[in-house]
Formats: C-alpha cells, structure tokens, sequence
C-alpha cells in the first residue's frame, strides 16, 4: 500500500470535484456535526472538538486547526448507502416500472472505521444476500470512501471491543490520518481509483517519522477508548437470557422513540408505502426507513407479534449483538456509540449488557 | 431485476368460497408461472393499496397459481375485492417448503386449522399424487364453523383417494353430526405408528403449538414435525426486517420450520 503525505487536504478535495465527484464531508450545522457538500476544507470544522455522554452531545473548542478533532457524528454513511426513501416501482397505465433513482458520484470524508465496518455490514446484507439488490451496488460503486483515522475518540465509542477501530484497515479509497506540528496528513490508498486520485495531486512520500506519528494517533485513540463490552460467547447468552429481569428495568427507561435505529449506521429495517397522485393514474411504491420500536412493526392477525416495550427493546438490542450473526455472519453493531449518545434517555447499550450477562 | 419489482400478473377467475376469504387465479401477463414448493408463497400487490404474503394453495391448469385470500385488512380486501382481468403484482416464490418426499415409507399426520389448509393444500395433493408412497395418511382440518370450511368438494375427493379427513368445528350448526372443539382432540384418537410419522402442521400459533405439541406427547420427533409461522413480511427477500423470530428471518428460514427449531423460539413470549 502507497502511503504518501499531503500538506493540504484542498487539492485532494479539488481533484475529486473535478473527477466529477460531490464531495460531502463533516461541516458544524445545528450545533453538531453534521455530513454536507463541502467545496474546501475551509468548509471543515476547524478547531472543533465534542462531547459525547448517554443522552448527551455537545461540540466544543477542539486541538487548535484541526478538522477531525471529534469522534462519530449523528450522520453516518448510511443515508448514502441506504436512502431513508427510495421510490421502487412507478405504475401507470397498467404496467409496473422499476424506478431507477441512480447512484450519485459522491466522495464521502471523513468516514470512520466503525462506519467503513458498518457498510461492510450492509453490503452483506442488501449485496450478499441470496435476493442481491442491483441498485444498492451501483450505489456502493459510485461511493468514493475517504476514511479518517480517530485521533480523539468519543465518551460513548466502544469500537475497539467490536475489533473495528479506530484505524481503518480496509473498505476504503483513502485514509486519512490528521498529524500535527506541522499539520498534515498521512494517506493510505485502499483501491485503485484511490491511487488515481493520490497521483494527480501534489504529495510527497511519507517518512518513517510520519508513519510513526500516524500510528501513535491510532494507538492513543485505542487506549482512550470511552466503554468496552465483552463480547465472549455473546451470540449464545445474550438470546438465552431472554428472561433476565434487567429487561423490565431498561423497559422503564425507554420511551421506543426510534432514535437509536435512526442514528445506528447498520440499522437496515424498512417498509413499504405508496402513494398514488391526485389524478390516480400514477402510483409510486417506495421504501424508507422503519424501526422494530415501532408497534406496527411487528403486526401480524390482528395483534402484534411484540406488544410490550419490553420485547422491543429486547428484539433490538439481541438482534444488534447476537442474532445478526445467524443471519449475516457478523455482528450488527460496530461500537460507534451513536445509540448511546442519541437515546434521550441515556439507555447505554454497553452497560445494559453487563448487567444483562 | 430489482428484487422489489412486481411482475404484473392478471386475475384469470375470482370465486368467493366463504364470506370473507375468496380463491384467486393469478397468471402472469407474459410468460409463465415459476415453479413453486407447497408451503412457498408469493406477495401479492394490490395496485396503491400495498404488498403482503399469501401462500401458493396450488397450480391451475393453465399453469397458473390459486390463491386463497382471507379478507381481514387493507391489503386482503382489496385482493379480495378484485375482479376477473383485474392487475395485480406479484412477487416469488418465496420460503423454505415442506419436504412431503421425505415422509415416504412414514405415516403422515397434516394438521390444518383455520386457512392454514390454504398453505397445506399442495402438501396433501402431492401425497394423494404418490398415494403409495406413504402409510396412514390423516388430515385433520380444524375450521370455526361448518360454513367456514375450505375446499369441501377437494375434502371429499382426498377421502375417496385414500386420506382419512376428519375435521372438527369450533361452532357447529344444527345439521353438523362430527367431532366439535380443538384439532388436539382429533390427534389424540387417530391411529399412526408415532416412531415413523412425520407432521406437516399449520395454523395460528396457538393451534400449531397444542398440534405439534400433540404429536410430539404421541411419540412422534419433533424433528419430524414441520410447521408454517406467521410474522408481519413487508419484502419476502431478507432486507424489511420484519419478519424476524429470533434467529429465523422467516421469509428466508421459513415459513416452514422444524418443530424442533421452532418450539424454543414459540415459546419465548412476544420473541
Ligand atoms: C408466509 C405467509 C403466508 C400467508 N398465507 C396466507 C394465505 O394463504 N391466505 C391469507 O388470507 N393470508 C395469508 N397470510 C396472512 C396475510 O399475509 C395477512 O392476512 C395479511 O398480511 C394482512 O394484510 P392486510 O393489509 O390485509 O391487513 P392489515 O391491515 O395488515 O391488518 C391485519 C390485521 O391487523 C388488524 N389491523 C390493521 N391495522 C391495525 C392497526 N393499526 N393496529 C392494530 N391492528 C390493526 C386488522 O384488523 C387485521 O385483523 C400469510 C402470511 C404469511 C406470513
Ligand atoms: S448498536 Fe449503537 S453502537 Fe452499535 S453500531 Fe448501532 S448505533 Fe453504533
Ligand atoms: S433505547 Fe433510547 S433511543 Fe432507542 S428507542 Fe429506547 S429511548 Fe429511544
Ligand atoms: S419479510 Fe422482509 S426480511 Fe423477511
């Protein structure tokens, strides 16, 4: 692998333009950090750093110049990956059409290792599946994948337990890696257009020094790492504790909102609406985003297959740590900590299973 | 092709058989119907309406599939409410199948309740197809009330072939002279070597668990019991999320299951 070092990050991001990409990276909007088009790195959020608890999100002054100085953000890859709607199928005049939304050229910045294992996780599912679906991998074709390796993990981040961070070791075009003193960034290539990309803008071969200082960031992100959980054998006693009573209690604490499948990047749940227009000549089917808290979620005859909150908290967080594993060969949750951060009640997935076990 | 992509098939003839469930014809507008499995089934589209699950109760003989549809919602009824050359799309065959060929040289115990024969109707043709293949057969068919069963004449041409058919009503009418109450009732007095039986059972929940349940007290192996579970399906294809039952995404691991499976995950409340 080609590991080089630019001093910039403003030409990179003008290459990718011009190779006709939309480049969307990490920007402060709404006071957080959020995924948009940017043009420049002065679009980045210099400067800024966060504070991530249960139930809590704050940004706040960060290491002096430095744009990736904070940890997961409530936007993860996933709206790229999976749209929160996509229309399927447009009807008119007694003929179903296969709607085909296209796969934008979108290069993604600022995505991190739990992110890269969380698209790892949903090729399997919507592209390694025995029914795969075509436009997911155009979708996934035409994503140019820019990771950036965490230097400053969040309160809430446990990937090192789910051995996906916080260096990015695969999935990617590129990875970055933020260095200080002087600022600069150290660059792998993951893929061949990645090494495209790298050749046409100005860079110079990294030094030991570099690479050195790289791996001390990776290695300092691991150590501060905010929670753990252990994961020995969980595939098999998380479903048999089906009955432990902490499931009453986390029940009282959760309000089903949604807001932890919302945020999580491997969540891939949906449903099926349509929507006919006022005409009633054309119908158009799509897909969007659904949760497993929702009550109907689960309706079937008349009743609801999981009634309680208790039993959807209970689907959710076994499905995530265990039974995603008879289904897809992983894990569903990649420790990013999002749900965490996200619950308005501060549930912690991470201290719900050690009470759990 | 997307794997959310109708095929439009046309309604070829509607027949109501009780007052809330009709059978339905379906064939495709071009080409013909994929083969399917007894206990597959397909998703119907009601045109603006929605998608939802039905199993394939059998071929026509212009090859396409019958359908029966019980109209309890949105999707059903306007399924149910469709007219002969009306459109509709259809996705499949979906689902694991039951494996009737296995059970040959065995007894056979087909335990239906409800609109659950919709689902085991292909089963016992294919028995009553390879009659000699198999012991005893019994299908015992558990309906609400004498008016509410399915397929009567069918009922009556698989006793002929050799099936005994017993059915049981929840509430009977003044003409009804056969057994009353619970499919359990019937399992317990039929005659079969339990220790080469195999079940074929489906039904509501409850019924499947007292039925299998029945069978496995009797001495048959609840590896040898297969069943059809229902869970909400918005896709059929692995990627809705709602078909879960722990481990199974039944729209892939099932519906039919093991009773061996399926027994530890029934009996996990709301799993
Ligand atoms: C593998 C499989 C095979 C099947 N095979 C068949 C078959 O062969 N024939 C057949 O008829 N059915 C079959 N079913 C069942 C069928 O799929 C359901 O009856 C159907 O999905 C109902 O959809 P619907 O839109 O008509 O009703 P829905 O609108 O989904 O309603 C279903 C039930 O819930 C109630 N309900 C509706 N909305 C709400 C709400 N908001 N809150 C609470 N309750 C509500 C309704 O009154 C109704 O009783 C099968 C199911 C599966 C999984
Ligand atoms: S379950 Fe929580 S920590 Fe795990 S991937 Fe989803 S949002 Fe991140
Ligand atoms: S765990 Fe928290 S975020 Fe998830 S549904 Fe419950 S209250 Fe909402
Ligand atoms: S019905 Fe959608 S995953 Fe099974």
């Amino acid at each position: 692998m080609d590991v080089v070092v630019l001093e910039s990050l403003d030409p990179l991001i003008e290459e990718l333009r011009s190779a006709g990409y939309t480049v969307v990276g990490p920007t402060v909007q709404d006071r957080a950090v959020r995924m948009a088009e940017i043009s420049s790195a002065a679009d980045l959020p210099a400067g800024v750093g966060d504070v991530q608890d249960p139930g809590s999100y704050r940004l706040t002054s960060g290491a002096d110049g430095m744009l990736f100085g904070y940890a997961a953000s409530p936007d993860s890859a996933k709206r790229f990956t999976q749209p929160p709607r996509q229309t399927l199928v447009r009807m008119r005049d007694g003929a179903f059409e296969e709607v085909d939304e296209g796969a934008p050229r979108v290069a993604l910045l600022g995505v991190r290792a739990c992110d890269l294992a969380a698209i790892a996780v949903q090729d399997r599912v919507f592209a390694g599946s025995r029914h795969p679906d075509p436009a997911y991998r155009r979708r996934r074709e035409a994503l140019f994948l820019i990771a950036v390796n965490c230097a400053v993990p969040g309160g809430t981040c446990f990937c090192v337990s789910m051995g996906t961070g916080p260096k990015a070791t695969a999935g990617f075009d590129l990875a970055v890696t933020e260095l200080d003193a002087p600022h600069r960034f150290l660059v792998e290539t993951g893929s061949e257009r990645g090494g495209e990309i790298v050749a046409r803008v100005p860079h110079r071969r990294a030094a030991s020094e570099d690479v050195h200082a790289a791996d001390e960031v990776s290695r300092m992100a691991a150590v501060r790492m905010g929670r753990q959980v252990d994961t020995d054998g969980i595939q098999h006693w998380l479903p048999a504790a089906h009955d432990s009573p902490r499931w009453t209690d986390v029940a009282s604490r959760c309000l089903s909102c949604t807001n932890c499948t919302m945020v999580c990047p491997t969540c891939f749940c949906s449903t099926v609406e349509d929507v006919t227009d006022l005409t009633g000549q054309v119908t158009e089917r799509s897909e969007r985003w659904d949760s497993c808290f929702t009550l109907d979620f689960s309706e079937v005859s008349g009743t609801h297959a999981r009634g309680s909150g208790l039993a959807r908290y209970r689907q959710w967080l076994t499905h995530k740590f265990a039974t995603w594993y008879d289904q897809f060969g992983t894990s569903g949750c990649v420790g990013c900590g999002r749900c965490i951060t996200w619950c308005p009640t501060g549930i912690d997935v991470t201290e719900e299973l050690a009470c759990i076990r | 092709m997307h794997p959310m992509t109708p095929a439009p098939f046309l309604v070829r003839s509607r027949r109501p058989v009780r007052a809330d469930t009709v059978n339905l014809t379906l064939e495709p507008v071009e080409g013909a119907c994929p083969p399917f499995l007894p206990g597959q089934f397909t998703m119907i589209y009601a045109r603006g309406v929605g998608e939802i699950p039905i199993s394939i109760s059998g071929r026509t003989r212009a090859g396409g599939y019958l359908q029966t549809i019980r109209a309890v919602g949105a999707v059903s009824r306007a399924l149910c409410r469709t007219r002969r050359g009306d459109l509709v799309g259809v996705r499949g065959p979906y689902g694991t199948a039951w494996d009737v060929p296995a059970a040959s040289g065995m007894d056979v115990v087909v335990a239906a309740g409800g609109l659950g024969l919709a689902a085991l109707r292909p089963v016992v043709q294919e028995l009553v197809r390879h009659r000699a293949r198999y012991g005893r057969i019994s299908l015992i068919v558990g309906t609400r009330a004498p008016m509410t069963l399915l397929y009567p004449r069918e009922l009556d041409r698989w006793a002929r072939a050799g099936v005994d058919v017993q059915v049981t009503v929840d509430h009977p009418d003044h003409e009804w002279k056969g057994p009353i109450g619970l499919v359990t009732k019937l399992i317990e007095r039929i005659v079969f070597e339990p220790r080469r039986t195999a079940g074929f059972v489906c039904g509501p929940e409850v019924m499947m668990r007292a039925a299998a349940g029945e069978l496995v007290r009797r001495g048959v192996a609840a590896s040898r019991i297969t069943l059809s579970l229902e869970r909400n399906m918005k896709c059929g294809v692995g990627r809705c999320g709602h078909c879960q039952l722990g481990p199974l995404l039944l729209c892939l691991d099932g519906p039919v299951v093991s009773y061996e499976r399926a027994a530890r995950l029934m009996a996990v409340p709301e799993l």
